[in-house]
This record gives structure tokens, C-alpha cells and sequence, in this order.
């Protein structure tokens, strides 16, 4: 192309070559036009506010501001301290100048009525500091100085290094410590990152059990998956689609209705452990605790998900020429054989697709959990919801859920690797 | 599959076995959806069998959960059935009230992603569309990210939606969108766009460019081009896509949770109260309902995607 002679044009007398491009850009950016309402608004309604989460995740000014919630009037809090935590690096000992901005500011504080919310972001830290300055404040007036004589009799934790260090970090508002707490982490007098008290680790336990019951549920819904999806697959048409509304119809119907289906079969008084009685395996006080527990959750989530693994199976399976076992077996395999050398290895893409599928949808969980799953049957977004409806400690909500995001996005990043989004079927 | 006529007495016991547990399967699936339909007619405020149930005695049975449904939050349940208590239904009745809500919010929800979707499903399928598998990954990540994270951002977002431009200076107060329909509206488009896109996209698979060639080099132009040829051939696409928006809409009820008030409360959010404080069997009478509306779904979208299959020439599977 390069030597040729003449450079070629178009009939108005354009080089070809600009004009292709040119007109490439031109279906580029009609393409791009056509795709960018919908892309401004998902950016607007979905990633301005996960990212808005992602700051609340490191950013919590309780400490230092007050917002009025009926004039949204911003009030600048702990100034002095602030100042002082400036001018002076980690590890320096808090001294007299130090206890005397303190004292300044809980006096402030009194006058602004934000001594709660101050209070608040410091027990986030160290659980129990609430009242510390709910108190001091109340009679920050009588405060006289030497202040650090006076705050210590005050209260004596106003001496702990630990508050001093919690001061310091909230300070700036910036923050990874709610991220440290979403790992059962803290810091000591030091600084250093050290696990919190065995009686309070909760979160790791949390995400440990999400992900265990999420690979349980995975892992029980290709099981029950592989064989429905195999009889549809190698059923005559006509009778396959009538058995896949068997498994459509649950895909289609509310996911409350479907919880609210399990908790009438399984509650104690329910129709299982009714028929089970009846038919005399289990005694009448004998009646099996099925719902509001770790069971309740695994099989009313199995139940939900199942379709998810089902379908995906099914699609790969289908295609899947039934000479080739035949051929297997002709030249001599078992069925057992013909089975997992030749048949199993067709369907890895769709046990791939379904499992993540199910996995990353089983890790997300909330409401049935919720509704159905008792004490020890919460997963990790209960909690979320729980800091976010019940504690208010959103910062520590959104770490837990930031937390749980990263993990969805490579499980996600995962998905489209191995199986690719475009290939995504639905019914 | 049926099995050969050569088939050993193992293999048949085996294929027996197999058909067994399949059933089993399908039982277990289905079975949960079908025991709440008899259930709802109950006539005692129990969630199992009574006696006079199972003995089919038509006593054991009655209208009075569906009847609870229409007098549950009426101001004058028990005055004579005429046209104003007809009229206390239907401005009254909680269950009217939440229906009536679910109905508007998934209508303009389901009509903002379908409209939106379809565009940038038509603009993702041209070969030429940049940074394709970047923007898809974006937009489908909605069905993906767990419904408690989004309502988690959601819920910050809506409290000061123009937080943002007061970065940038211009006035950052613009009211709230929590406690808003035009809130929960928005995010549900959000998660009903992934379907959208996939169903739309899925029906441009193998849709066959030179048409639309063939009806310019005919002297249409690209918008009757667009009108007389390329809707009619994806029309099934965005039918079905709308209605998983519409299902998904109207099923969701964590970004309800955590962004609408009591004004926006919707039927999902009212199952949610009632399984949580007091469950009466009237759950299961609106559970009913809402079985006979995904039936009636399903089907559609069954009939559906036979026509698309038809109309694009590929053989069904």
C-alpha cells in the first residue's frame, strides 16, 4: 500500500485515507452519542453515590463540625485542640497548653450543645468515651486551670493516651481507622495496629461466615442445578420448556413472596415439620427449629438462587452434541467414565458462570437473611444496614460496605474474564 | 434422552434414579411457590394445613384474608359495601394505597430505563462503539454491586443530591431526594437498566446490518429507517427488557428501605413490614397475587422471545 503511486482519492478529491477515518470517527461518535445519556446517567445515580460512600468511608468530621439539621448551618468544633495536634507531631505529651485548648473547646462545646456528637466520633474509636465528654462538658464552666490537674479530676480518662490518640486521628477528619474497626482492628497507645479484645470481634467473624454460607449455598446450588439442567438439556424441546417454567416461575416470582413461602414451610409450626410429624418421623415435642437460623438462610437463599445456576448450565449444556458420549462409550468407557472425561469438561464454562453468578449474588444478601435468618444466620450486609438504620455509625458502615464492594468488583472483574458480560442470559 | 434399547438392568435403575431425584428437584423448586396459594384461603389465622383443610371441607376455606386485604387500613371497614366505601378502598386501604405506589414508581421507572437502555444497547452493539467493554461493564454493574451497598451510597446521595457542585461553586442545596418518588424512581431505572441492555443486546446478536443499508440504499431515511426496520426487529428485545425492569422495580425493596417515606411505601416494603411485626396469613393472600402476576410475566416474556426467535430467523433451542 505504501509505494503505491498515486495516493488514492475520493470522488470529491479527498485523500481515501483521511476520508475513512473521518468517517470512522463520525460512526464512533455516533455510537458514543447514542450510549452517553444512558452512561451520564448511571455515573449520576449509581457511581456519584457508591463513590460518595467510599469517602464517608474515610471522612468523618464529627469532631471537628457541627451541622445544625434544621438550618444546615455548619459550626466549626475543637479548634483549639486542632491547632494544637498541628503544632505538635505524633507522640508528643499532651502538656498544660494542650489540656488548656481542650478545656477551651469543651467549653465551646457547651455553648454549641455538640458535646453528643464530638462525643459520638470518639466512641466510635474507644467504646465507652461517649458519656466522657457528655459529662466534662456539662460542667466545662467550673473547669479551672492548672487544666490538666482539673480534667483529670474531672474524669480520670482524660489522662488516657488512648483518648488523646483518638483525638488526634479524628481530628482531620480523614481517617482510615473506620476501616481498622471493620477488621476487628485498633491502635494502641503507640499508634501500632493491634487486634481488638477477643469478646469484640465481631466483622471478620461476620465476613468469614458470609463468604462460608455463601460457598455452601454455591456449592448446593450446582448440585441440585446439575441434574435439572442436564434433564432439560437433553429432553425434546417441547417437553424441556414445559419443565423450564419449573424453573422460571420461581425466577420470576418476588423475592419476598418466596421468603415469606419459606417461613411458612419451615417455622416450627409450619408444614414441614406438620408432615413430618404426621408421617411420624418426628414426635409432636420433637418439632425441628428450621427458620430463623443458619438453615432458614441457606435453604430459603438455595431456593432463590438456584435459578441463577440453572440457567446459565443449561445454555451450555444444550449444545453439547450427545454423539460424543456416545462415541465414548463406544469405544469402550463406562458411563461413569464417558461422564467425566468427555461430558464434565463441556459444561466447565457454565459451572464456571453459574457458580460465580450465584456466589457474588449470595455475598450481597440482605433481606432474606433479614427475614428469615435469626441471630446466627446474619450476613455481613445486615450489619451494614444495622450501622446505617440502628448504631448511626455510617463511616463504619460504609468501610464494612466498602469492604464487601472491593470484593464484589474482583469477583465481578472475575466473571467478565471467564465468562464475559455480553454472554450474560436471562430466561 | 430416552435410553437405548440395549440398555442394561443398572443403567435403566440408574436412569430411574436419576428421574427421581430430578422431580425431587423441580419439587423443591416449585412446591415452596404453590403451598402458599391454598394456604391464602385459610380460614383460621394459621400458616399450615388445618384438619378441615385437608378433609377439603369447604368450611376449612375462605375469602376472608383477600376480603382483609381491601378493609386493612379503611377508615370505616364496616359500613355498607356502596360506592363510598368503594371510594374509602381505593383512597384508604393500605394494600391499595401501596399498590397504587409500586404501580407509578415501576411505570416511570421501567419507562426512564427501557427509553435510556435501548439507545445505549443500540449504540454498544456497532462495531465501532469505543471503550465498549469499560461503559458495558459500568452500566450492568448495578445488577451486580449488592442492593445494600447501593442503598448505602443512595441514602448519603439523596440526603444533599447538589453536594458536589458546591466544589465547583455554584449553589450546593438543591433539597433532598430522600423521601422522594422522583428518588426512588431514579434508582430503580438504575437497576432496571442492566436488563434492559442485556435483553436488547442479546436481540442485536446476529442482527443483520445490511437491512438497515438495504433501507437506506431504498431512500429511507435513518430515522425511518430506525422506525420501519430496526424496531420492529427488536421490539421483543425491548419488551421483554422492560418488563425485567418493571419486575425488578417492582420487587425491590432494600433502596425503598433506606431512601423512600412512609408516602412512598411500596408493596415489597409493606410484605416487609408485615412479615417483620405482625405475620397474618394476609401476607400470603398478597403473596398469591403476586404468583398469578409473575405467571402472567413469565408467559409474555416466554411468548416473546418465541417471536424474536422467529422474527430473526434462529431456529428456537
Amino acid at each position: 500500500m505504501s509505494d503505491a503511486p498515486a495516493l488514492l482519492t475520493t470522488a470529491d478529491g479527498q485523500p481515501l485515507k483521511s476520508a475513512l477515518a473521518h468517517s470512522q470517527a463520525r460512526s464512533r461518535r455516533r455510537a458514543f452519542l447514542l450510549v452517553a445519556p444512558l452512561f451520564l446517567f448511571v455515573v449520576i445515580t449509581f457511581v456519584i453515590p457508591i463513590g460518595q460512600m467510599l469517602f464517608q468511608s474515610v471522612y468523618n468530621p464529627g469532631f471537628i463540625e457541627y451541622e445544625n439539621r434544621d438550618t444546615g448551618e455548619i459550626t466549626k468544633l475543637m479548634t483549639n485542640v486542632t491547632a494544637w495536634f498541628e503544632q505538635n507531631p505524633q507522640g508528643t505529651q499532651p502538656d498544660e497548653t494542650a489540656y488548656a485548648a481542650l478545656a477551651a473547646d469543651l467549653v465551646h462545646l457547651k455553648a454549641t450543645r455538640a458535646g453528643g456528637s464530638v462525643g459520638e466520633r470518639i466512641n466510635y474509636d474507644i467504646p465507652g468515651t461517649r458519656s466522657l465528654f457528655t459529662t466534662t462538658v456539662r460542667n466545662a464552666d467550673r473547669l479551672a486551670p492548672p487544666y490538666r490537674e482539673a480534667l483529670a479530676a474531672a474524669d480520670a480518662k482524660w489522662a488516657d493516651p488512648l483518648v488523646w490518640r483518638a483525638m488526634r486521628s479524628a481530628s482531620t477528619g480523614y481517617t482510615l481507622d473506620f476501616y481498622l474497626n471493620a477488621l476487628d482492628l485498633t491502635r494502641d497507645e503507640t499508634g501500632a495496629i493491634v487486634q481488638v479484645d477477643q469478646k469484640v470481634r465481631v466483622y471478620v467473624m461476620l465476613f468469614m461466615r458470609t463468604l462460608g454460607l455463601s460457598a455452601a449455598i454455591t456449592l448446593i446450588c450446582l448440585v441440585l442445578a446439575f441434574p435439572i439442567a442436564h434433564l432439560l438439556a437433553t429432553l425434546p424441546l417441547a417437553r424441556s420448556n414445559l419443565l423450564m417454567v419449573l424453573v422460571l416461575l420461581p425466577f420470576w416470582t418476588s423475592l419476598l413472596v418466596r421468603t415469606t413461602s419459606w417461613i411458612v414451610l419451615l417455622q416450627s409450626q409450619g408444614v414441614v415439620n406438620d408432615l413430618m410429624v404426621a408421617v411420624g418421623i418426628i414426635g409432636e415435642d420433637g418439632r425441628i427449629q428450621m427458620m430463623y437460623n443458619r438453615i432458614g438462610t441457606i435453604v430459603a437463599m438455595t431456593h432463590i438462587l438456584l435459578p441463577f445456576m440453572v440457567l446459565p448450565l443449561y445454555s451450555v449444556m444444550r449444545p453439547i452434541p450427545p454423539s460424543y458420549v456416545r462415541a465414548a462409550r463406544s469405544l469402550g468407557a463406562t458411563s461413569w467414565t464417558a461422564f467425566r472425561r468427555v461430558y464434565l469438561p463441556q459444561t466447565l464454562p457454565g459451572v464456571g458462570a453459574g457458580a460465580l453468578l450465584v456466589f457474588i449474588l449470595a455475598v450481597g444478601y440482605y433481606i432474606t437473611p433479614a427475614l428469615v435468618g435469626g441471630a446466627d444466620g446474619q450476613l455481613i450486609s445486615n450489619l451494614i444496614a444495622f450501622h446505617m438504620q440502628k448504631s448511626l455509625n455510617w463511616s463504619l458502615a460504609a468501610a464494612l460496605a466498602s469492604i464487601l464492594l472491593f470484593g464484589v468488583l474482583i469477583l465481578y472483574w472475575l466473571y467478565d474474564r471467564i465468562v464475559g458480560i455480553d454472554n450474560m442470559k436471562l430466561g | 434422552m430416552a435410553l437405548p434399547t440395549y440398555a442394561t438392568p443398572l443403567e435403566r435403575l440408574w436412569r430411574a434414579t436419576y428421574l427421581v431425584i430430578c422431580s425431587l428437584i423441580f419439587l423443591f423448586l416449585i412446591a415452596p411457590i404453590l403451598v402458599i396459594i391454598p394456604l391464602s384461603f385459610n380460614a383460621e389465622p394459621y400458616f399450615t394445613f388445618t384438619d378441615r383443610m385437608l378433609a377439603l371441607d369447604p368450611e376449612g376455606y375462605s375469602l376472608r384474608w383477600y376480603d382483609s386485604l381491601l378493609t386493612f387500613g379503611m377508615n370505616a371497614p364496616d359500613a355498607p359495601r356502596d360506592s363510598s366505601w368503594w371510594s374509602d378502598v381505593w383512597h384508604n386501604t393500605t394494600w391499595v394505597r401501596v399498590a397504587k405506589n409500586s404501580i407509578i414508581i415501576g411505570f416511570f421507572a421501567t419507562l426512564l430505563a427501557t427509553v435510556l437502555g435501548t439507545l445505549a444497547a443500540l449504540g454498544l452493539s456497532r462495531p465501532e462503539m469505543p471503550y465498549r467493554r469499560v461503559i458495558m461493564g459500568v452500566l450492568i454493574s448495578p445488577m451486580i454491586v449488592p442492593l445494600i451497598i447501593t442503598a448505602t451510597g443512595l441514602f448519603f446521595f439523596y440526603s444533599n443530591p447538589c453536594g458536589l457542585f458546591g466544589m465547583i461553586g455554584l449553589p450546593s442545596d438543591c433539597g433532598k431526594l430522600a423521601g422522594t418518588y422522583l428518588g426512588v424512581i431514579l434508582a430503580h431505572a438504575t437497576l432496571g437498566i442492566p436488563f434492559v441492555i442485556i435483553t436488547v443486546t442479546a436481540t442485536l446478536v446476529g442482527f443483520d446490518q445490511s437491512l438497515t443499508r438495504a433501507a437506506a440504499a431504498l431512500g429511507a431515511n435513518p430515522r425511518t429507517t430506525f422506525f420501519k426496520v430496526v424496531m420492529p426487529l427488536i421490539m421483543p428485545g425491548v419488551i421483554s427488557g422492560a418488563l425485567f425492569a418493571f419486575v425488578t422495580s417492582f420487587d425491590e425493596v432494600v433502596v425503598v428501605l433506606f431512601v423512600a417515606d412512609h408516602t412512598q411505601q411500596t408493596i415489597p416494603r409493606q410484605m416487609w413490614n408485615g412479615i417483620r411485626e405482625q405475620i397474618s396469613p394476609q401476607i400470603l393472600a398478597v403473596a398469591t397475587i403476586l404468583v398469578i402476576i409473575s405467571v402472567a410475566l413469565l408467559t409474555t416474556v416466554e411468548l416473546l422471545r418465541r417471536r424474536s426467535e422467529r422474527l430473526r430467523g434462529v431456529t428456537p433451542r
